[in-house]
């Protein structure tokens, strides 16, 4: 069974990149482009990871991680945020609020494919 | 007649009696159980203003006037009505200041001014003389009528060598009499409780002798005062006395003594020591006020019956009519009603004497003699209880004396009624001072001087020395025409003042003088702390209790405070007071040597008592170690005081600068703190910008170095975004250092004529590419004619691109329409971007211009540009003197316009 992997960012072209880097990898994408629209695809979806922006128009990183925590389904769902915002305030609330991985834009690809790996084995 | 040892047996037993009476009521009172504590007494005391006056002189008043002696009464009576008002202030006062005399309150009210007391002082014993000697002058005249009277024929010539004359013995009988009962004790303030029972029992005697004579006389001589009223009427002369003609000087003399008896009830020495410093109770005022009246109408109503039957019984005018009370019971051989009459005349005499020598000679003792015998430092030391006392004797014997001088000098050219009223004239001289004085604070230590030397002297040349010249002691020609023949000052008719009786005419004069000089001189004086301190003492007497007036800095030995006791009091006096006092407050001299200030307020008290206010104080400062603090010091506290205020004043004010300028750095530091944030958040914001475009490069470079074997479309595409996000890069880049080069004002600026239509359509040309992309419709509304406007061009074209750039970004996303405008009135050349967006909430559009913000809630959260767009046009239209702002209605777009000054369009080279 392919696993899917949920791109969630505003910026399209940061999308295309991490899309064509996860199908390299052997993923299935699935792309939300702000958080509403990444809860919705959650309402009827269970990916395997998500790949969640910070700053987003309609509900940003940290309300979505929040509200993906507080659903049962999502448990044990793997959270990768990843922000241009590379404070380290930042990166102390989005794991609080139950990330499991925190990568800072612009990033290594190879260092994304790898933690992506990694949280999924 | 009688014989003379009968009467002076009667005489002698009479005062006897009233010996006994004042005795009793002494040890009643040293036993705690006042006979005099109550409103009847009370108010039979008050009738000592009933003296030989209204016993021999309304008769004699009413056969020359008929009921001409009423106003005497009449005044008296409306005063009563307002003793509760006016009374019952004056006695609290009194009792708060332990007021001993008339002198000592009006000199207490100002200032406690020793020069005060000794005026008032003056004026009393001046003014008193003529009353004093018109007792002398009733007594001897009845003692004489008594015991040689034969008959109508008969008329009395006593006046020759001076041994031979009765009245001086009368004066010195009287003398004796009075020292012997006013100065037992020496605390003037410690009420005289036996002589005031000694006085109610001589007003029961007044009253009972003259209303046997009036019975007698009305109804045994003749049946009924109808009948007498009935014969009288039948002659012409008398019936005249039964109409208001008859009163000399018509109205206006009504008016006069109504008013001159009102001022005397209250301020004649003697009834204000009766009312006020005599009172035990101040409720007792309440019953005198009705009672008193009634005294005064059961003693009047016989009067002008008796002396109808006098001038029946005597035709012709051959017998003094002053002495119809005597001489019709005499006529009719009832020699027993004449000798009671006689003692009813002799009590009525004796009260007024006794009261008023008492009264003045605490005056003379108090205000006049003390003050300057207090100056003489060998004196202080001695014991002066024998002193004073002596002081008081010899003032006694020394006003009888005078008032014996002034009855042979004047006495027998006038009648007794004429006499006293001298007297209430002189006595209504104190009325301004006081009744003005205990309402009105205003009234200031100078004005009473004034008033009173003003009056008194007013008095003394239109009533005091007339009757010298009159008498013949000195040259009529200062009557008639007037003083070195000048008709405007004589004394009856100053300044050719015509139309009253000498006596109103005075009075008149006096009181304009009087109250004019202590209101006008008020109004200009300006009061020290001590005068407005007694004033407010005395005005608001009761509003608050006892106030200390005074402030001690030192000490003082209890001993000290005990030896000058000693000295006024005398020893056993001293001792008792110091007794009672450590049994209040509970005082053991052998462990506290120094006096609190409690002790020594109630030491000056008791000298206050003995020796008047004003001496006491200089006593008690001259015993109190580092001093009573003087006026001086209290003035130098007060300005102290006040410099303290104004320090604290300043401090306040500084306060209050300070807050607001703590209140500035508030908002100041708020403000740092926002712009502080604003940056961080710019800071924040331009990082992620920056970071959001590099991420993509980065990622994208780093896929194709990985991937080389990617497919050329696919290839071609990431390479097209790398090259995009470099440009967004540069652009916000860019877009960071134009703002700081601004900011920095080291921005070159080249200023030129510039044709706005041009720049509009080059900022269009530039920005087509981004309308056509997003499928946005603009509306050009661009006029031909060419609008000029000094200005740097590019930055214009900036500032029209940006302003386009932000209205593509934020119009209606499905249809979106951006409408270009430019026209030109009144001197300025506008352009307006309009957009069909969202528009801009109302507190939001004077904030978007400012530096580092950026709209949010609009079409989506993220905020679309760097926030430097509108600071950096903001800057740009106001370096070149324009103005620029936004128009909007929420849901309805907006529309950004700024305008510029017009330069002359018709030098345009096209």
């Amino acid at each position: 069974m392919t696993r899917t992997i949920l791109i969630v960012d505003d910026e399209p072209n940061i999308v295309i990149s991490i899309e064509f880097l996860m199908k390299r990898a052997g993923y299935e994408v699935a792309i939300a482009y702000d958080g509403q629209q990444a809860l919705d695809y959650l309402a009827d979806h269970i990916p395997a990871l998500m790949i969640l922006d910070v700053m987003m128009p309609n509900k940003n990183g940290f309300e979505v991680c929040e509200e993906v925590r507080g659903d049962q389904r999502f448990v044990d769902l793997p959270i990768l945020m990843l922000t241009a915002k590379g404070r380290e305030a930042e990166m102390d609330k989005g794991l609080s609020l139950g990330a499991n991985a925190y990568m800072t834009k612009p990033f290594s690809t190879y260092e994304l494919v790898e933690r992506v790996t990694s949280l999924l084995s | 007649m009688l014989q003379e040892w009968v009467i002076l047996l009667t005489s002698f037993c009479y005062l006897g009696i009233l010996f006994a009476i004042a005795y009793y009521g002494d040890k009643r009172a040293d036993a705690g159980r006042s006979i005099i504590s109550n409103p009847y007494i009370y108010t039979l005391s008050i009738a000592v203003y009933c003296t030989t006056w209204t016993f021999y002189g309304s008769v004699g008043r009413a056969a020359t006037t008929g009921v001409g002696f009423l106003p005497i009464y009449l005044g008296p009576t409306l005063m009563a009505a307002l003793w509760w008002f006016v009374l019952r202030k004056i006695i609290r006062i009194a009792k708060v200041h332990r007021i001993t005399s008339i002198a000592d309150f009006i000199s207490s009210r100002y200032a406690k001014d020793p020069l005060i007391g000794g005026i008032v002082t003056i004026i009393a014993v001046v003014g008193i003389l003529p009353y004093i000697s018109i007792q002398l002058k009733a007594v001897s005249t009845s003692f004489n009528v008594l015991h040689t009277f034969q008959g109508p024929t008969v008329v009395q010539h006593i006046a020759g060598s001076i041994w031979r004359d009765t009245a001086l013995y009368v004066t010195l009988a009287l003398s004796v009499f009075s020292i012997l009962f006013g100065t037992r004790h020496i605390d003037a303030s410690e009420r005289h409780e036996g002589m005031v029972a000694a006085i109610a029992f001589e007003s029961v005697v007044k009253l009972v002798a003259f209303l046997v004579a009036g019975i007698f006389i009305s109804f045994y001589l003749f049946s009924g005062p109808a009948e007498i009223l009935h014969d009288a009427a039948k002659t012409p002369e008398l019936s005249k006395l039964m109409k208001l003609e008859a009163l000399n000087g018509g109205y206006t003399s009504w008016f006069t003594l109504t008013f001159l008896s009102m001022m005397a009830i209250l301020f004649l020495p003697r009834q204000f020591h009766i009312l006020v410093v005599e009172n035990v109770n101040e409720d007792h005022v309440k019953k005198a006020v009705w009672l008193f009246p009634l005294y005064l109408f059961m003693i009047n109503i016989f009067v002008l019956p008796i002396s109808l039957a006098g001038l029946l019984t005597f035709p012709g005018g051959l017998v003094d009519p002053d002495t119809f009370v005597l001489t019709v019971p005499l006529h009719a051989h009832q020699n027993l009603v004449a000798l009671l009459v006689y003692l009813g005349g002799l009590s009525a005499a004796t009260g007024m004497v006794i009261v008023a020598t008492i009264a003045l000679s605490t005056m003379v003792c108090n205000d006049l003699v003390m003050p300057v015998l207090l100056r003489v430092r060998s004196i202080q030391k001695r014991d002066l209880s024998s002193v004073l006392l002596t002081i008081r004797r010899g003032s006694i014997l020394g006003i009888l004396l005078l008032g014996y001088a002034f009855f042979r000098l004047i006495g027998e050219s006038y009648a007794l009624v004429t006499l006293g009223l001298v007297s209430f004239a002189a006595a209504a001289q104190f009325a301004p001072a006081i009744l003005i004085g205990i309402f009105w604070k205003g009234a200031s230590r100078r004005g009473a001087i004034a008033a009173l030397i003003a009056g008194f002297a007013v008095w003394s040349y239109t009533l005091l020395i007339p009757s010298f010249a009159r008498s013949g002691w000195i040259a009529t020609s200062i009557l008639e025409p007037g003083p070195f023949g000048l008709a405007f000052l004589g004394p009856y008719h100053l300044f050719g003042l015509d139309m009253f009786d000498p006596l109103t005419h005075s009075v008149f004069w006096s009181m304009l003088a009087n109250v004019g000089f202590l209101i006008g001189v008020s109004l200009f004086d300006r009061q020290n702390a001590m005068e407005r301190l007694q004033a407010v003492q005395f005005v608001d007497v009761f509003h608050h209790g006892r106030l200390d007036s005074r402030l001690y800095s030192g000490t003082a030995t209890i001993s000290e405070l005990k030896n000058l006791l000693e000295r006024f009091m005398g020893a056993n006096h001293a001792r008792k007071a110091f007794f009672e006092y450590s049994q209040q407050h509970d005082l053991d001299a052998r462990t506290t040597p120094y006096a609190d200030s409690d002790l020594v307020k109630f030491v000056e008290r008791k000298l206050a008592g003995t020796i008047g206010a004003a001496s006491a104080r200089v006593m008690i400062s001259s015993v109190v170690k580092g001093e009573e603090i003087s006026l001086d010091g209290v003035m130098k506290i007060l300005d102290e005081t006040s410099q303290v205020i104004g320090y604290s004043r300043r401090l306040e004010e500084k306060s209050r600068q300070l807050e607001s300028a703590t209140a500035e750095l508030r908002a100041a530091n708020k403000r740092l703190t926002e712009l502080d944030r604003l940056k961080d958040d710019f800071v924040s914001t331009v990082t992620h910008e920056l970071r959001t475009p590099l991420t993509s490069i980065r990622a994208f470079s780093e896929i194709l170095r990985d991937n080389p074997a990617l497919e050329p479309e696919e290839h071609q595409k990431f390479l097209d975004i790398i090259v995009k996000e470099s440009e967004r890069l540069t652009r916000l880049i860019n877009q960071v250092l134009d703002l700081a080069k601004i900011e920095s004002e080291s921005a070159k600026w080249t200023t030129e004529r510039v044709h706005l239509n041009e720049v509009i359509d080059e900022a269009l040309s530039s920005i087509s590419q981004l309308f056509n992309e997003n499928a946005i419709e603009l509306k050009r509304n661009v006029p031909v004619k060419p609008i000029f406007v000094m200005a740097d061009r590019d930055r214009l074209i900036q500032v029209v691109i940006n302003l386009l750039s932000n209205a593509a970004k934020f119009c209606d996303p499905e249809k979106g329409q951006v409408t270009v405008l430019l026209n030109a009135h009144s001197g300025k050349a506008r352009v307006a971007v309009a957009d069909n967006g969202p528009g801009i909430q109302p507190d939001e559009q004077e904030r978007i211009f400012g530096k580092f913000h950026q709209l949010k809630g609009l079409r989506d959260e993220k905020p679309k540009g760097s926030g430097l767009g509108l600071t950096i046009c903001h800057r740009i239209i106001n370096y070149h003197g324009g103005n620029i702002w936004v128009e909007s209605t929420p849901e309805s777009g907006a529309n950004f316009i700024f305008e510029l000054s017009l330069v002359e369009s018709n030098e345009s080279p096209g």
